[in-house]
């Protein structure tokens, strides 16, 4: 039997079940007497896919399998490099997920057989699935930069994955001289969390403000526009001397040579395509794909990301897994912490459906994404999503961005920031509560 | 359980159109838990500066959508957030967190000041926010239990005019601020922080 003739039985003999009057008999599946998902990766969409499948069918076995027993968010990392906010903040444990009844095991994921439908570990366990969930977020794509790879980012961080790597540059920062260049690097498109590299830029020029004052950040991109550039550039302007000849920040585009092909950890210096920057402290961040599982299982296209279908995820490629997150192509959703959260939910609900031989309901998505320039001077972009011709779409007419400083208030910008913190509480409760 | 056989009858008896039916229409529950990320699990904000929504009227929550989707309530970002959501969408979600349990935060209050704010609510705010505004069958918004950062907000911008509210409302406060003085509003805040 095909994948797709066993979906359709499973759908077919689900209905069977109900239409019986067997309601009870809530344990049927596919190839034993429970329901089992499995799911790779404890980040972001992985927890909330957990939770939300455990809260909709509590009869459904699920197993999260993820390296770490801790998880650092990325989102509002960039504080914690501007020093604001210290590291623990953003650390969660897994005890919530094991209070829903997730079973969390601390292993790495080497090898998902999509027609045995097992997952295999590092540590020699082996998991079968009826339906399996992955969502290793982002892996980096160091051999577009010449001289780097996970060794010299000991020495000059990505920190694009949050933990050891935002304690590295933020300790950086901070050893560095008054009167330095700090160099950043944003990668091409696509890539985790767009704005996030242009706040950083904020949260680091507020940190030297404030700290070091004859200090330097060049911005070396891989881009020549980048998301909300026109709130990012206009903050800079407005706190940070930008298109002035004192200003703290300089931004080079790739039309004006910003993509750095090559990184040089002894001399501390990197290659630009007109000429070579030295920096005192340096964060490259290279180009991306998805996680490095999504490889193995055979689960990405030719641009390293995972199509999915946007009902439920499912991968396009091996029926009976789904891929959410930033290792999903699920554009015009963003790859951020709150559409990872919103279509872990839909992933979910549709999970929970396809296991009981239901249909995948009908999916609702939102966006939301806060940057803080500084303290007091929060932008945000936000948009809705919905289902239709086989494709999610944004909704006309919904979303877009803060307005600029002619079109709002100080008052108003500072609440931004208030929003930020406070959808931070939230969302990490939602995830891991 | 029985709730459950019976759309268990139902999806068997429909099973075939079923899915045409619902297709452009999310789920009240799928529609809502697209909220929690900002206002919190169920609609019970742990956020300071961001409202809980779960348990008040649903009326009421009808009324705010709408007066953000015109742009009538002063806003950051749920203005933009409205605009995404047809009119059946807003009452489907309304319902839905109108449904779900109203935690009040837990909050510091200073004792002297929730004291004068609960005379100053008493006189001028009972009447529609009755059972120090935590009785959805006002139809008013919460205010006992609501975070103090939030509310804070909510009557700057009552007080600016940028927030669509009753002319009572704005005579009331006017006259609370009268009586209490240029501390009345922040009594009130700690009258309904101290509430149980």
């Amino acid at each position: 039997m095909s994948n797709i003739n066993r979906r359709k039985f499973m759908q077919l003999t689900g209905g069977a079940v109900a239409a019986a009057g067997a309601v009870g008999f809530s344990g049927f599946a596919i190839g034993g007497a429970s329901k089992k998902v499995v799911i790779v990766g404890g980040g972001t969409a992985g927890a909330t896919a957990a939770k939300y499948i455990r809260m909709a069918d509590s009869s459904i076995d699920v197993t999260v399998i993820e390296p770490n027993q801790h998880y650092y968010t990325c989102y509002m990392s960039n504080e914690v490099i501007g020093g604001d906010r210290k590291l623990e903040t953003i650390k969660f444990s897994y005890d919530g997920l094991k209070g829903h009844g997730v079973k969390v095991v601390h292993d790495m994921v080497t090898g998902i057989d999509a027609n045995a439908r097992t997952v295999s570990t590092k540590g020699g366990q082996k998991f079968s699935y009826d339906r399996c969930i992955v969502a290793p977020g982002i892996d980096f794509k160091y051999d577009t930069i010449e001289g780097y790879d996970e060794t010299v980012a000991e020495k000059i961080p990505h920190a694009w994955k949050a933990g050891d790597q935002t304690k590295l540059l933020r300790s950086q920062l901070t050893a560095m001289k008054d009167g330095g260049t700090v160099i950043v690097a944003p990668p091409p498109n696509p890539f985790r969390c767009p704005p996030g590299p242009y706040e950083r830029v904020c949260q680091i020029a507020h940190y030297l403000k404030h700290n070091k004052p004859k200090s330097k950040i060049l911005v070396l991109d891989a881009k020549d526009a980048f998301s909300k550039q026109g709130l990012f550039t206009a903050g800079w302007k407005k706190h940070y001397g930008y298109g002035t000849d004192n200003s703290m920040i300089e931004w080079v585009n790739a039309a004006g040579g910003g993509r750095v092909s090559a990184v040089d950890a002894g001399s501390m210096s990197v290659t630009g395509e007109v000429e070579d920057f030295t920096g005192d402290v340096i964060n490259v961040i290279p180009a991306q794909k998805a996680g490095k599982i999504a490889f193995t299982a055979g689960l990405t296209n030719d641009k390293g990301w995972c199509p999915i279908e946007g009902k439920t995820f499912e991968s396009t490629i091996h029926k009976n897994i789904h891929v959410v997150g930033d290792a999903a192509v699920a554009s015009p959703l963003p790859k951020s912490g709150y559409a990872a959260n919103s279509e872990a939910k839909v992933c979910a609900a549709a999970v929970v459906a396809m296991l009981n031989g239901k249909p995948a309901p009908q999916p609702s998505y939102v966006n939301t994404c806060y940057s803080i320039i500084t303290p007091n001077d929060g932008i945000s972009v936000a948009m809705v999503y919905n289902y239709a011709d086989g494709k999610i779409n944004k909704v006309k007419g919904s979303g877009g961005l803060t307005p600029g400083y002619d079109k709002t208030t100080m008052e108003m910008r500072a609440r931004e920031v208030g929003y930020a913190y406070s959808w931070y509480d939230n969302i990490t409760r939602d995830i891991f509560s | 359980m029985q709730l459950t056989a019976l759309k268990g009858t139902v999806l068997a008896c429909s099973l075939a159109f079923s899915g045409a039916t619902l297709a452009d229409s999310p789920s009240a529950e799928m529609l809502s838990n697209t909220c929690f990320g900002c206002h919190g699990p169920n609609g019970n904000s742990v956020g300071p500066a961001i409202p809980s929504i779960a348990g008040m009227a649903e009326t009421y929550l009808v009324d705010v959508m709408n007066q953000y989707k015109e742009g009538a309530r002063g806003s950051t970002i749920m203005t933009r957030i409205a605009k995404g959501y047809s009119a059946e969408e807003i009452e489907s979600m309304s319902a839905w967190f109108a449904s779900q349990k109203y935690a009040p935060a837990t909050q510091m209050a200073d004792a002297g000041k929730a004291k004068a704010g609960a005379k100053l609510h008493d006189k001028y705010c009972d009447k529609c926010h009755s059972e120090a505004g935590t009785l959805a069958d006002d139809e008013a918004g919460f205010l006992a239990g609501q975070w103090t950062p939030y509310l804070k907000a909510s009557l700057t911008d009552v007080m600016a005019g940028t927030r669509d509210v009753p002319k009572k409302m704005t005579k009331a406060l006017d006259k609370a601020k009268k009586k209490g003085g240029d501390d009345a509003i922040d009594q009130l805040l700690h009258f309904y922080a101290s509430y149980k």
